[in-house]
């Protein structure tokens, strides 16, 4: 093991599929961050079960057990419903818990860690979006912080198998709760998400596209457009250190002013997101990019209030992993 | 002509006395007998065809000639449904809910209805159709992902708006899954649950199959079952007259058939069908006929047609509104549309999908581009 001393104990509310992802990226990515605690309200569940077999403290009692325990953990991760996390929050602050919240309750600041996370290092509870925002607001922000952008607009399209019961039960709250991410964080004055649903199998991998209103001489090749372009790929690499299945499916595609378009010029940004596969299959990147986000703004937060380096394992330096579902952890790069 | 004396047999037959109240019960206006109705969606449908670009002038005339003739739903929306107007769909030239309110504000008895999709529109947009006037609240999904619904159907019924359910691609899954999710939109709050043909892909006895099976379904508990067809494959009048006989009780068309890929069903053509076999619409033919002719045709820039795209969209089983979308990208990146479509048709893009379009033109671009290389001997 690492000689890492200093560790902030966790717990992940919601014991599926998101849960349980979440939790082999903490025991593979992160050494300041022990996953102590799964918490979850069915003693049937399969993720208490595997988390059990992982050597996590189980419970099917809610979180009313979790607070009644002599040793609180330091963070929690929510992956329940934003209603759960609505009533839960006010809780985990009052026991002085940091709350990183994967539900679109967004009791706390929207957060997408390349592009706010240094602003709330210090907030006592962060909201992580959506998958949909976790892909795009990025983008929207390579975008907006060369030219300005009065209007964004992003298409997330997910294969049915891997949209679970929460967000179909309530997919006007992905919608919603995008929309104002890609506004507030990423930087565009209107925003709009649009969510698609494909059945089809075998299972598609996670599609995003980011279109930009932009200034009209940033739809002509020329310096702006090549500034544009930098920044896109910047942010490209940037979402790369914890997403490494994140990437441009081509180059974004410029088309010049219309008056249909208010006299804006535009930009087309198509991305993939290839699942990490920790736990959850390739096709699944929607579920991989949200938990490899709370995953590495949980490591960060924790390593700022420790006052330790991050010891964030990114996947070049992981290299060539074991099936994380024997439990067998790499040592490389530590 | 010939001989054109009246014989006796083609006397109109006189029976006895019709009374008044018959007589109300069979004025359009009043709901009258019918063995089906007509739902319009010349202004939601047609919307894609006319590239969202409808002007207020142009709906209160079709829904003025529509009205008249004595159709009793008229759809009016953005092709995709409320918020439709997107980057990703093409902007409206009028806000929807302008033109909504317009409509309500035109039609005398018939009920102005409204498409949304969730994912793409909120409870919002629908509250706010409510609030200027529309009545009928047609909720689409891909036909297996009807849970996504669930709130919106509860919403629509708690605003006291009569319920359609819309499953589109229906071709794309079969009787069974089809009927499972007719049974979560009823369970949800569906009066009426829609076979929706986007692609014009079913033939004949694979629309009434599908009616039967969701009729089957949920013909028990009182709620009716739709067909909405297209054209791409011709199919869509005898797929409706097919979906009437296997018990469906409402049926939609659209005007000149405006509608996308090849069009829908032509109102006019289903109203003039359905009255020759005897099948009461309510509908006025000589008015539907002159609201085609007059009030429509005039208006529209391109009749759609069965050409190679629109076909290849029937036959590659594809999104009816991908067509315009296809043809610009094509344009743009110098490859054919149809095989633009072809290739959606492969992936299975579903409704809503319209950025794959570009996607899928630079794929095409760059393997013409590296067949070119390879053609003058670039390695």
């Amino acid at each position: 093991m690492t000689a890492q001393t200093s560790k902030a104990s966790a717990a992940i509310i919601g014991p599926g599929n998101i849960g349980t992802d979440l939790m082999f990226k903490l025991i593979r990515r992160s050494d300041i961050i022990e996953p102590r605690y799964m918490v979850g309200v069915d003693p049937t569940s399969d993720g208490l079960a595997r988390a059990k077999r992982l050597g996590l403290e189980t419970t099917a009692d809610g979180v009313d057990w979790l607070l009644a325990q002599d040793e609180l953990p330091d963070i929690v991760f929510e992956a329940t419903s934003a209603k759960a996390h609505e009533a839960n929050a006010a809780r985990y602050a009052e026991a002085g818990i940091l709350a990183v919240d994967l539900t679109p309750a967004a009791v706390g600041p929207y957060l997408c860690p390349p592009v706010n996370l240094s602003f709330n290092l210090d907030a006592p509870n962060v909201n992580l979006i959506t998958c949909g925002g976790q892909a795009t607001v990025p983008m929207v922000h390579a975008v907006s912080s060369v030219v300005p952008v009065p209007y964004a607009e992003i298409v997330a399209s997910v294969s049915s198998r891997s949209a679970g019961p929460g967000t179909r039960a309530n997919i006007d709250e992905f919608t919603e709760t995008t929309a104002s991410a890609v506004e507030a964080v990423g930087g565009a004055q209107r925003g709009k998400a649009i969510i698609i649903l494909n059945p089809v199998e075998p299972p598609l991998m996670m599609r995003n596209t980011v279109f930009c209103a932009i200034p009209p001489e940033a739809g002509e090749p020329g310096e702006l457009q090549d500034r544009l372009l930098e920044s896109i790929h910047a942010m490209e690499r940037a979402v790369q250190e914890y997403v490494p299945g994140y990437h441009l499916r081509a180059e974004p595609q410029f088309e010049p002013a219309r008056e249909a378009w208010r006299g804006q010029a535009r930009v087309f940004v198509p991305i993939e997101v290839k699942g990490r596969g920790d736990y959850l299959p390739d096709y699944a990147g929607n579920l991989d990019i949200i938990t490899a986000a709370a995953a590495r703004v949980g490591d960060l937060m924790v390593a700022h209030r420790l006052g330790v380096e991050t010891t964030w394992k990114s996947s070049a330096e992981l290299g060539d992993l074991a099936d994380p579902m024997t439990g067998d952890r790499q040592e490389a790069g530590v | 002509m010939g001989d054109m004396k009246i014989r006796p047999e083609d006397a109109p037959v006189v029976g006895r006395e019709v009374t008044e109240t018959e007589v109300l019960e069979n004025l359009s206006s009043a709901g009258g007998e019918r063995d089906l109705r007509i739902t319009d969606s010349t202004l939601r449908d047609g919307s894609h065809a006319m590239s969202h670009q409808f002007t207020e002038e142009q709906v209160r005339g079709v829904v003025a000639a529509l009205d008249r003739a004595g159709v009793q739903v008229i759809e009016v929306s953005h092709g995709d449904g409320l918020g439709g107007s997107s980057f990703n769909y093409g902007f409206s030239l009028v806000d929807e809910f302008d033109l909504i309110a317009a409509a309500v504000d035109e039609a005398t008895q018939a009920n102005i209805a409204i498409l949304m999709l969730p994912g793409l529109a909120t409870v919002k947009h629908l509250k706010r159709a409510h609030a200027v006037g529309a009545s009928v609240a047609r909720i689409a999904t891909h036909c297996t992902e009807a849970d996504v619904s669930i709130q919106h159907f509860g919403e629509a019924r708690a605003l006291g708006m009569e319920t359609v359910g819309f499953l589109m691609l229906s071709h794309s899954t079969t009787p069974d899954v089809l009927a499972r999710n007719a049974r979560i939109m009823v369970d949800a709050g569906a009066q009426c649950v829609y076979v929706v043909d986007s692609a014009g892909a079913l033939v004949l006895s694979d629309a009434q199959e599908r009616i039967q099976a969701v009729i089957d379904e949920i013909g028990g508990d009182g709620a009716q079952v739709g067909f909405h067809g297209h054209q791409n494959l011709s199919m869509g009048i005898a797929n409706s007259v097919l979906a009437y006989q296997a018990g469906a009780k409402q049926i939609d068309g659209a005007l000149c058939a405006l509608g996308a890929g090849a069009g829908n069903s032509p109102t006019e053509v289903l109203a003039a069908t359905f009255e020759r076999m005897g099948i009461r619409t309510g509908v006025d033919l000589g008015e539907v006929l002159s609201a085609a002719e007059e009030v429509v045709r005039p208006f529209i820039p391109r009749l759609p047609w069965m050409d190679r795209s629109s076909i290849t969209q029937g036959y590659a089983g594809v999104y009816s509104s991908f067509l315009l979308h296809a043809e610009r990208a094509a344009e743009r990146y110098g490859v054919p549309a149809h095989e633009i479509l072809q290739k959606v048709g492969e992936h299975g893009y579903v409704g809503g999908q319209e950025d794959m379009i570009i996607d899928i033109a630079l794929q095409l671009a760059q393997e013409q581009e590296l067949g070119d290389l390879a053609a003058v001997g670039v390695r």
